[in-house]
């Protein structure tokens, strides 16, 4: 029997362990957590329809008791040994598995805000990311780190994303639908409160992004103002000073808030950057996975019988990584006949 | 991924950073204006090296100005600057030092950027050894460290805490007195790797604070240019952006009622003092609730008030924000009689 | 006819065929990543000059590109160079050097017209 070592049980890991376990296939799942669901634990809704997260991840729970299943968790893969035909995947405890097949969906990390020190997160209290505010909405409760219900919330778009000050000069293109989602569901917990979203480009390239927008303007008030956050500083009642260019007038501009929320972009894992001077595999400048060709090779590398699947090759939303990870499954499907 | 979540919230990744600063030795580069100002700011860090810390430095007469005022002005060329830095390096050199420490924020920004230039242009430190034989038949080494007079009190600050007689706190309420660190732009935000703390969150001043017992303020243009910017200031007609550009200092920090503003630039310490007279003699605004106004002070001068130095010795009296209201909340001891015949001397009101 | 001043009222539109974009072309030689801004205006936010005047350094750019060389220059005479943008650019444009090479290059284009 051929043996298939996914790495990774996000969204993309699981829906790769679904698909080749309807076709009979004995799936190994490593996961260095100790649970499954990698980044999608911490969304509360997705957008655009606000469905609810936790019932897409439990969608994938039965998967667990599957007899062909191994869940392997707090496992970290530290190396993987392609020198023999029959690859061997090594974690950090020393357990070697034997792999004909590996699919890399290893996901993303959130960019860490405190590198844009200008920006002021982890030195003042009210600045917080967009991911701690999705926590906010799973206790539906939206109060400022000091402890007051905002009147007037900043949302500062491109925080990571198209910066060459932190080398991250690709676009994340995930964090403009989904600050304009939060705003909408900020407004929806709190109705009083003002929202601005600082942007540069607002790109809605979904078909149901737009309409989002429309709803954010037409129905829920939200102000958007187009010029990048260029500082934040702290004032006497702990509300947050923006400085900005409002560039369609062509002034600066100046706004206190009680809170300013950093849309945090996507970045390459941690597994992924180590490969970045490997030999077998391909990384690219931005740190994540290179597939063959970005059309019809999407899902494979250049090494023999390993396959990518989610955001290890890139930004990517809830539905584009379950769609992309079933074309990895297919792929892997017929590796393995072919074999 | 939990990872993610906020791990240490205070982490400054700047923090982390470790400048250089040379312990003993130095080469001291006084500063052109400071001493028709605050004359004796200078005077008391090297009383301090001298006889609070027992510290060995050497004081030449035959340095003379490092053009930055000229420099900045667009009326020295580029070239002598250069050769002027030079000469000043080689006289060091001369008398065998090698920690070059320099007084003034305006100087230590002149001398990073020229060693800076001919580290990236090499052939501008071609010229500038070619000129500099030319003109003075003399040749020069680099400096094997650079430091600002504040790096050396911040290196030293909980040494100079110990000897402390008096502290940053009311000594009527016992509350810390809360202090404004202003620190020159041209200390970090040219090259921030040449400051403690970097360009963002410099810590020269606001750990001296801290050492002394004293409460920083953290206020939102903390890090704004206190307007001196020599440009503006130098022609009549410009020098209302500067006094502007001190009035948004002023603005944003009076919320927080500082007791007192430290600074360790030369113009800053001018300006903020000044300014607070100006803008107070024309529009009746004073930035504290007393009605004095926020006195403004270089780190030498607070460390040597703290130190149990007279302020009439330190020159306190020529500030034109009156210091004296700061003194009775530390509750220095002193001839306030003395103080106050000299001041209205010194300062026309 | 004279007091009839139908003539003397400008056309405002741009027009693109009619431009001068020598300079444009001989800073971006220079200076090539003038030509990456995205208009973010994250060096206008920033610029110390722009607090107290009317200097908008994102807005040089559009100017050069427009070819409103007249106005240009005036502007420029508001920037301290004080290097803040370059500071703050996220696309990381040497700004500064933009500002020292369009000054540049206009005293030399002058130079040329007479």
């Amino acid at each position: 029997m051929k043996k298939i070592v996914v790495i990774g049980a996000g969204i993309a890991g699981l829906e790769v362990s679904k698909q080749l376990l309807q076709a009979n296939l004995p799936v190994t799942l490593i996961e260095q957590s100790s649970k499954i669901g990698g980044n999608i634990k911490n969304y509360a809704y997705l957008f655009p329809d606000f469905y609810n997260a936790e019932d897409l991840l439990n969608s994938y729970q039965y998967i667990i008791t599957d007899p062909n299943l191994q869940l392997l968790l707090n496992a970290h893969v530290s190396k993987i040994d392609f020198s023999k035909k029959i690859y061997n995947v090594i974690t950090k405890d020393g357990i070697t598995i034997p792999a004909d097949a590996i699919v890399i969906a290893t996901g993303y990390n959130t960019f860490d805000a405190r590198l844009k020190e200008e920006f002021g997160y982890g030195i003042y209290d009210n600045v917080i990311t967009s991911v701690e505010l999705e926590q906010m909405f799973k206790k539906q409760e939206i109060i400022t780190p000091s402890g007051k219900v905002p009147e007037r919330i900043g949302f500062i778009h491109c925080v990571g994303s198209r910066d060459a000050k932190v080398s991250n000069t690709y676009c994340s293109r995930l964090c403009c639908i989904t600050a304009i989602k939060q705003a909408i569901e900020t407004k929806k917990l709190l109705p009083l409160v003002e929202i601005f979203c600082f942007y540069i480009d607002l790109r809605m390239y979904g078909l149901l992004f737009e309409d989002l927008y429309l709803s954010a303007q037409r129905d829920y008030n939200i102000q958007f103002v187009r010029g990048r956050l260029s500082e934040a500083s702290e004032m006497i009642d702990k509300k947050i000073q923006i400085k900005a260019e409002d560039t369609l007038i062509g002034r600066p501009l100046q706004m206190s808030a009680d809170m300013i929320v950093l849309m945090v972009g996507m970045e390459a894992s941690d597994f992924s950057k180590q490969f970045k001077y490997h030999n077998d595999l391909n990384v690219n400048e931005h740190g994540f996975f290179d597939p063959i060709n970005p059309h019809n090779l999407r899902n494979l590398t250049a090494k023999e019988g390993v396959f990518l699947a989610g955001t290890s090759i890139g930004p990517m939303s809830v539905g584009e990584t379950i769609d992309h990870a079933r074309g990895t499954a297919l792929s892997v499907l017929s590796y393995i006949k072919s074999n | 991924m939990d990872a993610n979540i906020k791990v240490s919230i205070n982490r400054i990744y700047w923090s982390e950073y470790i400048k250089e600063i040379p312990r003993d030795n130095y080469f001291f580069f006084r500063s052109c204006i400071r001493q028709t100002f605050f004359p004796g700011a200078e005077q008391m860090f090297l009383n301090i090296l001298s006889k609070n810390l027992n510290l060995n430095y050497k004081d030449d007469p035959d340095l003379t100005t490092c053009t930055g005022i000229g420099y900045h002005s667009d009326i020295i060329p580029l070239e002598t600057v250069h050769t002027m830095v030079a000469r000043h390096f080689s006289l060091m050199n001369e008398s065998g030092y090698s920690n070059f420490v320099i007084s003034c924020v305006t100087t230590f920004g002149v001398m990073t950027e020229a060693l800076n230039m001919w580290h990236e242009f090499p052939e501008t430190l071609e010229k500038t050894i070619e000129n500099l034989y030319k003109t003075t038949k003399r040749t020069f080494e680099l400096p094997k460290t650079i430091a600002h007079a504040s790096d050396i009190i911040y290196l030293y600050r909980d040494e100079i805490a110990k000897q402390c007689i008096y502290k940053l706190i009311n000594k009527k309420t016992g509350q810390p007195l809360k202090g404004v660190d202003h620190v020159g732009c041209h200390y970090a935000k040219i090259f921030p790797q040449h400051g403690v703390g970097g360009a963002e969150f410099p810590k020269v001043l606001s750990e001296m604070i801290k050492s002394w017992g004293g409460e920083v303020i953290d206020y939102p243009a903390r890090r704004h240019c206190c307007g001196f910017g020599f440009r503006q200031y130098f022609i009549k007609e410009t020098r209302g952006y500067s006094l502007t550009h001190s009035q948004v200092k002023f603005e944003s920090m009076e919320p927080y009622q500082p007791d007192f503003i430290i600074t360790n630039c030369p113009g800053c310490n001018m300006f903020m003092d000044r300014w607070q007279y100006v803008i107070q003699e024309t529009t009746g605004k004073v930035y504290s609730v007393d009605g004095n106004g926020i006195p403004v002070l270089t780190y030498e001068e607070v460390a040597a008030i703290l130190l149990g130095y007279d302020p009439i010795e330190i020159g306190l009296f020529m500030h034109q924000t009156d210091v004296l209201p700061l003194l009775e909340k530390i509750g220095v001891e002193f001839d306030k009689d003395r103080y106050l015949s000299l001041r209205s001397q010194c300062i026309k009101k | 006819m004279g007091d009839l001043d139908f003539l003397k009222v400008k056309h405002l539109h741009i027009d693109y065929d009619k431009l001068e974009l020598d300079l444009l072309n001989k800073v971006l030689e220079e200076e090539p990543s003038f030509q990456w801004c995205i208009s973010c205006g994250c060096c206008t936010a920033s610029c110390s000059a722009g607090n107290h005047t009317t200097f908008n350094v994102r807005r040089i750019s559009l100017l050069l590109r427009r070819g409103e060389i007249e106005s240009l220059e005036k502007e420029l005479e508001k920037c301290m160079l004080c290097g803040k943008c370059t500071l703050v650019c996220p696309r990381d444009i040497q700004l500064r050097n933009v500002v020292m090479n369009i000054k540049r290059n206009i005293l030399k284009y002058k130079m040329i017209l007479l």
